[in-house]
């Protein structure tokens, strides 16, 4: 990668950084400060340890394998519907665990959908619950958010390209060798390493999923530290292997991202003349029809018991719904203010390492994180007047990682493509981000922005731990729900969380695709 | 004219605050939820205190011991409301807690004289099933069954490690063999006990470890009569329910107070039906119809609370070495 012409300062993407790692190392050093005792790993931890590694492995690879095939039939194909279904890519991904191990139950559980057509004709009933269903769940979280990533790498390619493989009369083969190939190259490494991490941390899918405490991650592990034996040395022990792994997944995955240009294009509508019908368009459908399946039919589940739901729903639930969505909004400024300068400074760096940074937010066990504030801030303020911007900084911090996967590719291809005619104007500073940057990026800016906001409106995030009486969250007020027998109103407030979450995913990123050269 | 206006509304604010103390009490989430015990008991006891009782929810049981760890003497709380049994002897062992002064007639299954903390409610836990199906009569029947169970995991739920005490409880040194036969019938172990029950409503086991007092939540808040408890002639563990004062609260009295509020008619006639739960002192008018319903154990089976923590060990480590294999 040559030293871009480009003039980006570093000075706000480093302070981001810096932010971002003195945030999560002073939470890990509160929890220290207050051990008491000398900790050594058990058996069961390793055991524990082993686990979380091996099932992050297995989902990260088969999400980011099957995305690939999803990606291109998607990237290949026009048809009605398609916006609908990118949009709906974003949904498992905000759903709180449950909801979704739920919806995935509907179908895959004992008595689903699955287990009563094999049944009915006459074959063996297949288990959920096990590796297997660990993986398929965050296949089921995961593969849809590989699958938008590299969507957005097959629209970086200039339109010309497309042009010039049709005028040249390419078989797709050869189109995938030397477009595709490359590209996938460049974005399944990070994207991996997000889901690698995404999975690490890992907790009630994992053990609700894996039948039993065989499936038990380091999360878990660390949860039970806080909770269960309140042994802060174990809790910062493994946490800090939680981030250990996190960083060594994280720096393996930049190192091996290549740098492949694609050069410049006019930004142009992409049309594709080389892939008309026949067989192609056949496995193109199968493979765009398994996937919707795979998504839809989990969602429908939650969409239909939230709606035999949705009349149970107290009003306190409107309140929170109320409350989450400005969270979501004000995380997402927070996470913009963040990512945008970090990503220009990685594009134009040499610097791909600090992206390392922004998945240790992700790695960071959130009750570790939670925990580690709250001894910080207790002494001083009482920690329930400080939920919500805890929560507001922890989302958009858990938000970074993402941010950073889909705003750096975009604004390294602006850098090479138009940095020697942004420097020979001199543009610089606000301006290149007004004139350049933003418009060129604003597919990107508008996914990341709505992948926070919806984020932010499913996670429960720390906010359980400083509990502000009088404003609870929505996923917050879902689970007081739950946990008192109110189960139809829950997956009411479910529904609702999910219609709310994906309202603000649909306008950030429609905002970004209107005019873009998505379709 | 603005800052006069404003500087007597400060003042009203603040000789308001002087007059009516604050008393914090910190318990579980689903206590100060709105359909939840917090609402009615908190109106209640503000007609008869002078005072503005606040609650503050903070996870279940097990989170709220490691909030008053965290805080220590610098706690807000005046009154902690929500550990149980199993977590009394810890609770203790902080030196946060000061004594209390309530006396009441309890109505529990078993003699109550902890100085520190008070009961305020209690129930037994057992396997909730559909009506129409039959249920084993014990573990050893359960586990020769068929049946498939979900449980909760006693490293994060409360009723999972009630689960591990009931079976060491009832099987003492046999407690490992028995986790070995019940293997093959757990479908699958929760992180808490909403998720079990989700599961259980959802259709994905046959039976789910709660309480027999489950039953009458969908009797009386649903009209629902298809939900029952499984009585094992082992015995049942018992859960219950109790709160204490903090030493370093500034309303002690106020606390007091509280506490013996807590065991009068007030408080416990909210209880059954908010909190689903049997109330420590069974209140003049009787429970409300339809707990005469619910299964009554033969027998109630609680492991000591001074020695809770070394069982609590021993079984966990039986209980993961059975279930891992």
């Amino acid at each position: 990668m040559a030293r871009s012409a480009f003039q980006i300062s570093p000075r706000l993407g480093a302070s981001a950084a810096v932010l971002i790692a003195a945030l999560i190392l002073s939470a890990l050093g509160a929890v220290v400060s207050r051990a008491t005792s000398d900790f050594v790993l058990s058996p069961a931890d390793w055991a524990a340890v082993r686990f979380t590694i091996w099932q992050a492995f297995l989902s990260a690879t088969f999400s980011c394998l099957l995305a690939v095939f999803v990606a291109r039939a998607l990237a290949r194909r026009r048809f009605w519907g398609r916006g609908l279904l990118i949009t709906l890519l974003g949904a498992p991904f905000i759903l709180p665990v449950i909801v979704a191990v739920l919806g995935l139950l509907a179908i895959f559980g004992r008595s689903g959908i699955l287990n009563d057509v094999l049944g009915l004709i006459g074959l063996q009933s297949v288990s959920i619950y096990g590796l297997q269903g660990v993986v398929l769940a965050h296949v089921f979280f995961n593969l849809p958010l590989v699958t938008r990533l590299l969507l957005q790498g097959w629209q970086s390619i200039p339109a010309e390209r497309f042009r010039l493989v049709a005028q040249l009369g390419m078989p797709p083969r050869m189109v995938f060798g030397l477009i595709e190939w490359p590209l996938i190259l460049r974005i399944i490494p990070g994207a991996f390493a997000l889901v690698f991490v995404i999975c690490l941390t890992s907790f009630a899918v994992a053990l609700t999923l894996g039948g039993g405490p065989r499936a038990t991650t380091i999360e878990l592990a660390i949860y039970q530290a806080f909770r269960f034996d309140f042994d802060l040395s174990r809790a910062a022990y493994l946490s800090v292997l939680q981030l250990g792994v996190a960083g060594a997944a994280a720096v393996v995955a930049l190192w091996l991202i290549p740098s492949v240009g694609l050069g410049g294009g006019l930004d142009r509508m992409q049309k594709r003349w080389d892939v008309r019908g026949g067989a192609s368009r056949l496995r193109d459908t199968i493979v765009i029809g398994f996937a919707a399946a795979f998504l839809i039919l989990p969602l429908s589940a939650v969409l239909v018991s939230g709606l035999r739901g949705l009349a149970d729903v107290p009003p306190s639930v409107w309140a929170s719904a109320w409350t989450s969505t400005w969270v979501a909004l004000l995380s997402t400024i927070v996470l913009l203010a963040l990512a945008l300068p970090m990503a220009g400074w990685i594009a134009t760096s040499r610097r791909t390492s600090v992206e390392a940074v922004g998945l240790l937010g992700l790695a960071a066990s959130p009750l570790m994180i939670g925990t580690g504030w709250f001894i910080l801030i207790h002494p001083f303020v009482n920690p329930a007047d400080w939920a919500l911007t805890v929560t507001i900084v922890v989302n958009a911090m858990m938000a970074l990682p993402f941010a950073l996967r889909i705003l750096v590719p975009s604004l390294r291809d602006s850098a090479q493509a138009y940095g020697r005619l942004s420097a020979g104007l001199g543009l610089g500073g606000i301006r290149l981000w007004a004139w350049v940057l933003i418009p060129r990026g604003r597919t990107q800016i508008g996914f990341a922005a709505g992948l926070t906001a919806a984020l932010s409106v499913g996670d429960l995030g720390v906010i359980a731990l400083f509990a502000d009486p009088d404003r609870a969250t929505l996923p917050l007020q879902m689970y007081r729900l739950m946990g008192s027998y109110w189960t139809e109103a829950a997956s009411g407030a479910a529904l609702i969380l999910l219609v709310l979450a994906l309202g603000l995913f649909w306008i950030m990123d429609y905002w970004g695709r209107r005019n873009a050269i998505v379709d | 004219m603005k800052y006069s206006t404003l500087a007597a509304g400060v003042l009203t604010a603040t000789s308001a605050m002087a007059e009516t103390p604050e008393l914090t009490v910190y318990t579980y989430d689903s206590f100060v939820s709105d359909w939840g015990p917090g609402p009615a008991v908190e109106a209640a006891f503000e007609e008869v205190c002078a005072c503005d009782l606040k609650f503050v929810g903070a996870g279940d049981g097990a989170a709220l011991l490691a909030r008053i760890k965290l805080e220590g003497a610098r706690s807000e709380a005046d009154v902690v409301l929500g550990l149980d049994t199993n977590l009394t002897a810890a609770a203790k062992a902080t030196g946060l807690f000061a004594t209390h002064s309530v006396t009441a007639d309890y109505t529990l299954p078993v003699e109550w004289n902890d100085d520190t903390f008070a009961p305020y409610d209690w129930g037994y836990f057992a396997f909730v099933h559909n009506a129409d199906e039959a249920a084993p009569a014990n573990f050893k029947e359960l586990a020769a069954s068929d049946k498939k169970i979900v449980i909760q995991d006693p490293r994060s739920s409360t009723p999972g490690l009630g689960l591990l005490m009931w079976v060491k409880a009832a099987y003492g040194e046999e407690a490992d063999a028995v986790w070995a036969e019940l293997a093959d019938n757990i479908v699958t172990v929760t992180p808490g006990w909403s998720e079990a029950y989700g599961l259980f409503l959802e259709g994905e086991a046959d039976m789910v470890l709660s309480y027999t007092t489950s039953p009458a939540y969908h009797l009386i808040a649903e009209e629902d009569a298809t939900k029952a408890a499984a009585t094992f002639d082992e015995g049942h563990y018992l859960q219950i329910e109790v709160a204490g004062k903090l030493k370093s609260s500034d309303n002690q009295e106020l606390a007091d107070q509280f506490l013996s509020f807590m065991v009068s008619e007030a408080f416990q006639t909210i209880i059954p039906t908010t909190n689903w739960m049997y109330p420590a002192v069974t209140p003049a008018g009787g429970l409300p119809a339809g707990f005469e319903t619910l299964v009554q154990p033969s027998k109630a089976l609680l492991i000591p609370a001074d020695e809770a923590d070394v069982a609590r060990d021993k079984a966990l480590a039986e209980w993961l070495a059975a279930l891992s294999k």
